[in-house]
């Protein structure tokens, strides 16, 4: 399949400390692709850089093709690169159903209607509490909602940072099969998680980054059985 | 007694009203950048004193009104182009310097354009007091009521019902994840100086009639305006417009009851009254957000 996603070389700083050192990852079309790491291995700063929230140092960042290492953030998610970011960053006092039309801020006509549908019969809870503040849901909820909003940009890549984070075993689960029901839609994923055994196991390949090196990159199935993997981030 | 009361009641109002258009002003700004722009009160003055020399020099009143806000609107932007985008990287203390020295600008360019004399602009629909149960009201104060009204349900109605609108609300929410939906909050930035302009530049222009206007009007509208968003709690929009009722009304009742000398104290009062006791103002900043 053809490459959407290509980074190369990436470093980035925050003022003299160096978090990413020259970073590799392709993504390519459909595929569901993880990152996993330690805390502070640089996976978060890598989706910053990828959706330009973050100042890169040097290598770049091509998207279908495309240059985008300087492109403003706004103009990135135009071209369908969408994030959920780490912390989920819902608009606390605005409603369920605002958050997840300022998602599709850059799109307009009537397919933002269908696709509002679309969520809400995915997430059938977001439907239920759409007029209240976004502030207000548990924290499974506003998991769900940082991800419908991120799916309203209609994104033709999705970046997810640690879906999985702060959430109850059961809603963990929920959460990965809503993952995996995208990627079987066809959505590209690029998956951030420290869960990594969840997260390897659903993925198509998976990278491994130890403080802002990748350190192993290889198919899912062979990353979870690779030793050095179980021995550092799957506790066997 | 009574007839005293609300006679002192209307011009509270009237000027409370001012007031709360400029509290929005700091507010708009407060939310898209943090920053107390201490220009605010330069764009009112910009708004009276521009109306009322191109009335004065023969302009019809509607092209000069329009005028006016067009001017204040574009030395908004222009504050925000010139003076604010090239510092955006600077701590927001720096930034709040720049605009006390945008304001001293501002006032100076004011002088020189026009002078120090005081300007006034004809009222809109004549000078016959109105009597209301013994006092009275004049007719561009019941201009100032409309205008005011009009401009809050506009901007309530931009705010919730415009894609544009949401995008700035949500960008004082969470900027992070404004830029994440795509928001340019570059854009957002120059937005909220230019409707922060306008918005002064309109209360300028209706209070003008009334309390005429010099190069230096602006210092004390605006002082005015920050107290009043200061006690409304900074960046709340309906705080600020409850605050400056409530500092026009404060005011009008000092120096009605006591001496007309304290008038302008007030608000130093109760700026000094709310960093004090209540950091947060009355209503504070609107937050349900749950980490
Ligand atoms: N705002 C910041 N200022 C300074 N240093 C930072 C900042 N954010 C992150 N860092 C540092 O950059 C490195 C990478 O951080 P990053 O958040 O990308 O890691 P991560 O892999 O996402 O970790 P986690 O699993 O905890 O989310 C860490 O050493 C961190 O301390
Ligand atoms: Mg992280």
């Amino acid at each position: 399949m053809a490459t959407l996603l290509e980074i190369s070389g990436l470093t980035s700083h925050y003022g003299r400390i160096q978090a990413l050192k020259g970073i590799d990852v392709t993504v390519a079309e459909g595929e569901l692709v993880a990152l996993v790491g330690a805390n502070g291995a640089g996976k978060t700063t890598l989706l910053r850089c990828i959706s330009g929230v973050q100042s890169v140092t040097s290598g770049s960042i091509s998207f279908a093709g495309q240059d985008i290492t300087k492109m403003p953030p706004e103009h990135r998610v135009g071209l369908g690169i969408s994030q959920s970011p780490e912390g989920r960053q819902v608009f606390g006092p605005m409603s369920v159903e605002d958050n997840l039309r300022l998602g599709a801020y850059r799109r307009h006509g009537p397919s933002i209607k269908a696709d509002l549908d679309r969520m809400y019969e995915m997430f059938p809870i977001l439907y239920k509490k759409r007029e209240l503040p976004a502030g207000t849901l548990s924290g499974g909820q506003q998991q769900m909602l940082a991800i419908a909003r991120a799916l309203m940009a209609n994104p033709r890549v999705l970046l997810l940072d640690e879906p999985s984070m702060g959430l109850a075993p059961l809603l963990v689960a929920e959460i990965f099969r809503t993952i995996v029901a995208l990627k079987e839609a066809g959505t590209t994923i690029f998956l951030v998680e420290q869960n990594a055994y969840a997260a390897l196991a659903i993925a198509d390949r998976g990278y491994v980054l130890e403080t802002g090196s990748v350190v192993l990159n290889d198919i899912g199935s062979n990353l979870l059985a690779n030793d050095k993997v179980k021995e550092a981030y799957l506790g066997l | 007694m009574f007839a005293a009361f609300l006679q002192y009641l209307f011009s509270g109002l009237t000027s409370g009203a001012i007031y709360a258009l400029a509290g929005l002003g700091f507010a708009i700004i407060y939310n898209s950048s943090q920053v107390i722009n201490f220009a605010q009160g330069e764009f009112i003055m910009i708004g009276g004193m521009s109306s009322a020399t191109l009335v004065a020099s023969g302009v019809p009143m509607p092209l000069a009104i329009s005028l006016a806000m067009l001017i204040s609107m574009a030395a908004g932007i222009a504050l925000e182009k010139f003076a604010i985008e090239p510092a955006r990287n600077s701590d927001v203390v720096t930034i709040i310097i720049i605009t006390i020295g945008a304001s001293i600008f501002m006032r100076g360019a004011a002088q020189l354009i026009w002078d120090k004399e005081f300007h006034s602009l004809p009222a809109f629909s004549g000078e016959s007091p109105i009597a209301v149960m013994g006092a009275t009201l004049m007719p561009q104060s019941l201009w100032v009521f409309a205008v005011s009204g009009v401009v809050i349900v506009a901007l309530w109605w931009f705010f919730n019902r415009t894609m544009f609108g949401k995008a700035m609300l949500g960008t004082s929410h969470n900027r992070l994840a404004a830029q994440l939906v795509g928001v340019g909050v570059k854009k957002v930035l120059l937005a909220s100086f230019a409707l922060s302009a306008l918005l002064g530049a309109v209360g300028g222009i209706v209070v003008t009639p009334i309390t005429f206007t010099n190069y230096e009007a602006g210092i004390m509208l605006g002082l005015k305006g920050f107290s009043a968003a200061v006690l409304g709690g900074l960046g709340n929009g309906g705080g600020a417009i409850v605050g400056g009722l409530i500092v026009g009304i404060a005011e009008a009742l000092a120096s009605g009851y006591l001496s007309s000398a304290y008038k302008d104290a007030i608000a130093f009062v109760i700026i000094l009254f709310v960093l004090f006791f209540m950091p947060n103002g009355l209503f504070g900043k609107r937050g349900t957000d749950r980490v």
